[in-house]
């Protein structure tokens, strides 16, 4: 789509655009070029110079157990925080799409969550879990159950994953509501004239009809898992106990601050960024099918 | 007829009271760490320690937050408020004001490279700052802005979102007056400032919502580049609180200070629910 009504000259609308042109070319593409040029070198340890490997640091990390380790690891992750943030919020905009009167008050506070920074809601989930002081872990201790998250892999995934969900329960609930309210109320009402019941009416009519919403939501909670549970990660577990929660983008992270390891660090960026490509690509796609329904 | 189909799909009696009995609790569940975050943050340091802790506030509210706000750990929580709040505004007020301009110039200009632009800021919607954390850490810390606002903020405000929402909004303005504004002999900026910018207000206030939360919660960026405890944003500050080794860590001020951390998103969050809403909606199309 384009305006017929345009302006005329070329200088004012190169300087308006100037300021965002030039912040994207020195924080974003220069940095990213420089992931891309640094991938093909391994810098000597005092980082005095460095040797050009090619394509080296990507075979080193295909092959690289623990690299390997951490996509696998990502993909438990991604997928669990999917699914954990995605059902309890799709049963909890069912309950509130079946209220007249109130709705709005639980909308209201289950929209907190959502406000809560992923670094926060992993010291908050830290603090019920923590082996000394929390009270989950206590009452489950009472119960018979020693948890220990710092030494135990699952759990520390659990845990990871449950505080990374948790925010997105809100989110996702605002999505699955407001696609239920435009669900037209009469194609419902007919089903329930021919006898369909509340679960068979669910199954047959109402989730179809939510299934862009579906779609979009898996996508943009992969997005979420894959790139912004840095913090929860960071504060819960730092990756461990022996890197069972490092996911990739920690993996960055530690390899490229912590271990200083440039070269793989720089081709784990670049790696990520294909993957961000295709998901990026996936989503689009679907997007330009849903505004043409 | 329509009235008992209605009650048929709409629950009434038992069904309702079954339907918010189980959103109470579901709301309750959601609702537990906070409430124990908040409760945390009104005990003393021995009832916390001593597990199980107490289910309900107790008296030392005063005495944890105003040594949170005051002393803090490393540094005075009031400190990390005040960054956390200049670089959430300041993210959030020059990514609307850039793509404002940049997006006036691709609708209603025809110039040359504006195509190239157009991509090339296009791009940038890919791209995480995760992703490429080590590259921008080091421009960041050659322009010597490491532990600076400029160095919280502008790397943060290079991606291209707000742009884009800014651009579907523009070509929905009818042409009549633009055609109009010409035909007066009105220059650009006149149009942008007296007709555009006015009529975008409503979108500029839900993406407002939505930038502040987005740099109110930023974590790892501000983890790598304040080293110095002074320039510490209040969500990155709270894990440098915990004690490395076998301390055991100050609960009941970390809590205050994770309480605080999440009040001002949360205030702009219900304050402006229908713009939020209308804002995430809109962003992730």
């Amino acid at each position: 789509m384009e305006k017929r009504v345009t302006f005329k000259g070329w200088l004012l609308p190169v300087c308006l655009i100037a300021p965002q042109v030039f912040i994207s070319a020195v924080f974003f593409f220069y940095p990213a070029a420089q992931a891309v040029w640094q991938s093909l070198f391994i810098p000597d340890p005092f980082g005095l110079s460095k040797q050009f490997v090619g394509l080296g640091n990507f075979e080193f990390l295909l092959t690289d157990r623990f690299y390997r380790a951490s996509f696998l690891t990502t993909a438990i992750f991604s997928v669990l925080v999917t699914l954990v943030s995605m059902i309890p919020a799709l049963f909890l905009a069912v309950l509130a799409d079946r209220l007249i009167k109130g709705a709005g008050v639980y909308r209201t506070l289950l929209i907190w969550p959502y406000a809560v920074a992923p670094a926060v809601a992993g010291v908050l989930w830290l603090f019920m879990f923590n082996t000394r002081v929390g009270v989950v872990s206590w009452y489950l201790g009472q119960l018979g159950y020693d948890w220990n998250h710092v030494l135990n892999g699952g759990e520390a995934m659990g845990l990871v994953v449950v505080a990374s969900a948790w925010g997105r329960i809100s989110y996702n609930f605002l999505f699955f509501f407001a696609a239920l309210q435009s669900v037209p109320k009469s194609v419902i009402e007919a089903a329930a004239i021919d006898g369909a019941r509340f679960w068979r009416r669910f199954f047959t009519i109402v989730l179809p009809l939510l299934s862009p919403t579906t779609f979009f939501l898996l996508v943009v909670n992969v997005v979420y898992s894959f790139f912004e549970t840095f913090g929860v990660i960071h504060t819960i577990t730092s990756g461990g106990p022996q890197q069972s929660t490092t996911i990739l983008v920690y993996k960055v992270f530690s390899d490229g601050f912590v271990g200083q390891d440039l070269g793989s660090s720089s081709a784990q960026s670049v790696i990520l960024l294909i993957v961000v490509g295709l998901l990026t690509v996936v989503q689009f796609k679907y997007i330009e099918r849903r505004v043409h329904y | 007829m329509a009235r008992e189909v209605h009650g048929m799909v709409e629950k009434r009696g038992m069904g309702l009271w079954l339907t918010h009995v189980l959103m109470i609790i579901g709301v309750l569940v959601i609702f537990f760490p906070i409430w124990l975050a908040f409760v945390a943050s009104t005990v003393s340091q021995p009832e916390i320690v001593r597990p199980p802790m107490p289910i309900w506030p107790g008296d030392q509210f005063l005495e944890n937050y105003k040594a949170a706000l005051f002393s803090g750990v490393n540094v005075p929580v009031a400190t990390m408020l005040f960054n956390s709040l200049v670089m959430a505004v300041g993210i959030a007020v020059g990514k609307i004001i850039i793509s404002l301009l940049s997006a006036f110039a691709i609708v209603y200009f025809r110039f040359p490279g504006r195509n190239i632009f157009f991509w090339l800021i296009f791009l940038t919607l890919m791209l995480p700052v995760e992703v490429r954390i080590v590259p921008t850490y080091e421009v960041v810390a050659g322009f010597g802005m490491l532990n600076s606002y400029s160095g919280l903020i502008f790397p943060l405000i290079a991606s291209a979102t707000a742009t884009f929402l800014f651009r579907q909004f523009f070509l929905t303005i009818p042409d009549e007056l633009a055609e109009a504004a010409r035909v007066d002999g009105a220059r650009p900026m006149r149009f942008f400032i007296d007709i555009v910018v006015p009529m975008s207000r409503t979108n500029v206030a839900a993406l407002f919502v939505i930038l502040f939360i987005y740099g109110w919660n930023q974590y790892l960026w501000p983890l790598l580049i304040t080293t110095d405890p002074e320039m510490n944003t209040i969500v990155m500050g709270i894990r440098q609180m915990f004690p490395s080794g076998d301390d055991v860590a100050d609960w009941p001020v970390i809590m205050a200070t994770s309480i605080l951390a999440m009040i001002p998103p949360v205030i702009v969050v219900i304050s402006m629910q229908k713009l939020f809403i209308r804002g995430l909606v809109d962003s992730e199309k």
